[in-house]
């Protein structure tokens, strides 16, 4: 196993550069700078490697190293057999998921096993990855907690003490299966079973890495905890996995952002995530996704609301070749509430096959689904949904909105949803529109001195402003430039 | 696929014996017509049966799809349902896939060149023209096996030919009767409207019972709860400028597995209309594919469906925009009342060329039961984006604002509803410009929710 070499970014992305002062020297960037920002690798020396290609000895592997306890690896080993056995869905799903090559991909890397609790500690080349994304920098400023996860294992991983002494937990899925086996346990592998796909059956066998989180009856936590997930080597896949329990009453908003340098060959990213809102709780959840576009993003979110509780889905995807992804809740108590708010920008070369799964299961529960997509270039968007009201239940409501975006004439969008509604007390709605940006509009900026790509941005800005409005001031400003730079290639 | 054991048997009924029996009795039709029906025998032999990864099929119920026992009737019943409640331009009354009543187009209209014929006809004298537009544009919404089975064994069905620039006012009617348990029928109708012609064409499909039904209107025709088995198809194209109108109301027993797959072709400026109506039938799939094939074309595509007792309908819809500035409406309707179940699944594609495509797509579920199911996949590809597209999907009750006012003006609870539920219909119902037709299905309706 020779360990990755320091790639170079080529040049036409130089992340230290302004790119595109005038819309006129940029030619469609496929990547704009969003992801130049992440796309360089450092040598780093791997003390754990499991190889290439996957087998039952990579799993042993991983467990072995992880010192786990033997009904984890029994776990891992079950739903290595079900991936095996279960088909890709091609059926429904792009034919692009067939040139994933299990056998290339690098299953484990590590440089141990424990995270460090202050940035001193972590190594100076994984430090200066994370330096250079300003994750410690975010971390003073407006966080309450960071894990840093580099490639299999979290380098980082520390809970500030305001938030440690309310009894919160926050640390890796190793450490919380290990330590806290009695609160985690219970919901692990619950929310989303091995078996409900291949990718979250892949993941079952071979996690590493992810948050998990417990927040104790009635604590809500302040400032949002954060995970920064980061791969490194080439070929790697990522398989982190993430629960987050929020006891009766608690509240937590938890972020993730990601990177990854652009290699040649395809990166598999494929985490599960799991959230339990007990009574009560209230659990908000906001993603950034900005994998460079050789990435297969391919994750599997699921989150389970109980009494009165209340769970919110923010979802952005930018980045990925090929993102599939369908944030769930299914409302298990009365009057339980979901939201999926989600974003989807598809430039060139890249899929975003984003959606929501809102399963109803207890009366009068309410679900809310807002989509948006800008396809770009040749990029496609596709919306998938599944809204479902089975036998029995009184008082549902759903509404779902998709509005689509258009800026090139060959970009692609599609929806596809599926609406069960049993009963005749539940009232569901669904609208979807597509439609490219208004001329007059695009003409009435111009008309008072706009550039057409500033006011293309601006048009797209305010097609989305509604939802971004609803991220974090940080993640707003942020999304805002990136949809700015995403734009200015696109026209002219 | 698992075709080789499916080709050495086949459902008991549609053996190879009887579909040789079948081809040597229809010698007499055009070679090219025979040779289809092989092809279609042995790709209905070699298809498997929908399964349960078949996208197309999603929430169908695939255990009723069961071609076990049927066979193909060699008699007519003399029960034949009647309806005269509008005024025709010429009527081809089917029982048991044999000409049982016919008028014939009137002199003037036959002198300008309308054929109106069943199709063993039409094969006959102007096989050249049956054979430009029999499945020229398959629909491939998941049903082949179905189609083909159709093609291998129709005898059933209405050939109409409208030239250029005629245009007729009054619908051309052909009826579809069905009698007898364990029986199938196969009715295949085409149409074909010149450049600048105007038609409009009314398909009743009908199973005939063992009630005693006399000459009493098709509405009041209870069917009976016998076993039968329907594939349908229909093949509509309308050349540059022509407008067709085409109503099909299906009545099936309460034991049918039915299937009616229509095919719309749109030219350069015409405008084609299609009404289906769905009452009967335990388990009935309908499938529409509209093609927009020139600039201006346009395709209103319109459904109501009343699902009662355990029903099951499933629809599935294509609008393919092909040429640009092309417009299509969707609008499917369905009041589902006891423990039924409907499937809708629409989907808009706009092809890349297709700018200024404006196409529209609405499934409105009204439910009427605590029990009753509704499913609903509205779906878009759009692949050019100077488009207008949207769709919409709504399941919910009666607005009870609606009833409340209703009640509070002394109308009873149920008469209540049913004026809230024929207003639901109205609004696609309205878009028929024949009063006589729209009285008509009106009637058909109301029926169906008397019972």
């Amino acid at each position: 196993m020779q360990p990755p070499t320091d790639t170079l970014a080529p040049p036409d992305l130089n992340f230290d550069s302004e790119v595109g002062d005038s819309a006129s020297t940029v030619e469609n960037p496929t990547v704009g700078i969003d992801q130049s920002v992440g796309d360089f690798t450092y040598d780093v020396k791997y003390a754990f490697d499991a190889g290439s290609g996957l087998n039952e000895g990579v799993i042993r592997y991983i467990s072995d190293v992880k010192k786990e306890a033997s009904w984890i690896l029994d776990f891992r080993l079950k739903a290595y057999q079900t991936f095996l056995e279960k088909p890709m869905p091609t059926h429904w799903a792009t034919k692009d998921l067939e040139n994933i090559d299990f056998n290339k991909i690098r299953y484990y890397l590590s440089q141990g096993q424990k995270p460090k609790r202050t940035w001193d500690e972590v190594p100076d080349d994984i430090k200066r990855t994370f330096e250079r994304l300003g994750i410690p920098e975010q971390e003073r400023k407006f966080l309450a907690g960071v894990e840093a996860q580099f490639d299999s294992e979290a380098a980082y991983s520390n809970v500030k003490d305001i938030v440690a002494k309310q009894g919160v937990i926050f640390c890796n899925s190793t450490e919380a299966l290990r330590e806290h086996p009695e609160i985690f346990r219970k919901w692990f592998g619950k929310v989303i079973p091995t078996g409900d796909n291949k990718f979250s059956a892949l993941n079952s066998a071979v996690f590493s890495g992810g948050s998990f989180i417990y927040v104790p009856k009635g604590v809500k936590v302040a400032m949002p905890l954060q995970a920064y997930f980061r791969i490194n080597a080439e070929n790697f896949g990522q398989f982190e996995r993430t629960l987050i329990i929020a006891d009766e009453g608690a509240e937590v908003t938890y972020m993730e952002g990601c990177t990854a340098p652009k290699f040649s060959t395809s990166t598999l990213h494929s985490a599960v995530v799991e959230l339990v809102a007990l009574k009560g709780a209230k659990i908000q959840y906001i993603t950034v996704q900005n994998w460079a576009p050789n990435v297969f993003n391919l994750v599997t979110k699921r989150a389970i609301a109980m009494e009165d509780a209340e769970v919110k889905w923010i979802d952005c995807n930018i980045g990925s070749r090929l993102t599939m992804k369908y944030p769930g809740v299914i409302l298990k108590g009365k009057r339980a509430r979901g939201e999926v708010i989600s974003i989807a920008l598809a430039n060139d070369g890249q899929h975003q096959d984003t959606g929501a799964k809102m399963i109803h299961a207890a009366d009068d529960t309410t679900s809310v689904i807002v989509a948006k997509s800008i396809s770009v270039g040749q990029g496609r968007s596709t919306y998938r949904g599944v809204v479902h009201i089975p036998k029995h239940l009184k008082g549902c409501k759903n509404n779902t909105e998709c509005d689509a975006l258009l800026i090139n004439t060959n970009s692609r969008t599609d929806t596809y949803p599926a609406i069960v509604v049993r009963g005749d007390t539940h009232a569901v709605q669904h609208e979807a529109s597509v439609s490219k940006v208004s001329e007059d509009m695009i003409f009435y900026m111009q008309q008072r001195g706009l550039t057409e790509a500033q006011a293309m941005s601006l048009a797209v800005n305010g097609f989305v402003n509604d939802l971004v409005r609803q991220f974090p001031m940080e993640y707003s400003v942020e999304l805002k430039r990136l949809i700015d730079l995403e734009m200015e290639g696109s026209v002219g | 696929m698992s075709a080789p054991a499916l080709s050495t048997t086949p459902a008991e009924g549609f053996t190879s014996t009887r579909f040789a029996q079948h081809l040597s009795q229809r010698a007499y039709l055009p070679a090219w017509w025979l040779e289809a029906k092989k092809a279609a025998w042995n790709q209905f032999n070699a298809l498997p049966l929908p399964s349960r990864t078949d996208e197309n099929w999603r929430f169908s119920d695939l255990k009723g799809l069961d071609l076990s026992g049927f066979t193909v009737p060699e008699d007519h019943s003399q029960k034949i349902p009647n309806h005269s409640g509008f005024a025709q331009a010429a009527e081809i009354v089917f029982s048991n896939r044999q000409v049982v009543a016919r008028s014939h187009v009137s002199a003037e209209l036959s002198s300008k060149g309308v054929i109106f014929a069943p199709l063993d006809e039409a094969l006959r004298q102007h096989g050249d023209l049956v054979r430009t537009y029999f499945q020229k544009h398959p629909a491939n919404l998941g049903s082949a096996k179905f189609v083909a089975l159709n093609t291998a064994l129709t005898v059933a069905g209405g050939f109409l030919y409208v030239p250029a620039d005629v245009e007729v006012d009054l619908p051309f009617v052909i009826q579809h009767t069905l009698t007898g348990n364990n029986v199938s029928v196969f009715p295949h109708t085409i149409v074909v409207l010149g450049p600048r012609a105007k038609a409009t064409v009314v398909e009743f499909f009908v199973s005939g019972g063992s009630s005693s039904v006399t000459a009493s209107t098709l509405a009041r025709s209870a069917p009976a709860a016998e076993r039968q088995l329907v594939s349908g198809v229909n093949d509509l194209h309308a050349a540059e400028g022509a407008q067709l109108t085409y109503v099909g109301a299906q009545r099936w027993s309460r034991e049918t597995l039915a299937f009616q797959i229509n095919s719309i072709a749109v030219e350069r400026d015409a405008r084609v209309l299609s009404l289906n109506l769905h009452l009967g039938g335990r388990q009935s799939r309908h499938e529409s594919h509209s093609r927009l094939l020139g600039p201006g074309a346009h395709s209103e595509m319109l459904s109501l469906t009343v699902a009662d007792g355990d029903r099951e309908f499933d629809q599935r819809t294509l609008q393919t925009h092909i040429s640009p500035h092309t417009t299509s409406n969707l609008l499917y309707k369905n009041a589902l009342l006891d423990t039924a179940k409907t499937i809708f699944s629409g989907l808009i594609i706009v092809e890349p060329d297709a700018q200024k495509t404006d196409a529209y797509q609405k499934n409105r579920n009204l439910m009427l039961s605590d029990t009753a199911e509704a499913h609903s996949l509205p779906g878009l590809e759009i692949q050019a984006n100077d488009v207008k597209c949207s769709h919409g999907s709504t399941s919910a009750r009666i607005d009870a604002e609606q009833e409340f006012y209703l009640q509070a003006r002394g109308i009873n609870p149920t008469e209540a509803r049913r004026l809230l539920v024929s207003a639901f219909f109205e609004e696609v119902l309205n878009k028929l410009e024949n009063e006589d037709l729209h009285a008509s299905l009106t009637a058909l309706i109301a029926d169906q929710f008397k019972k």
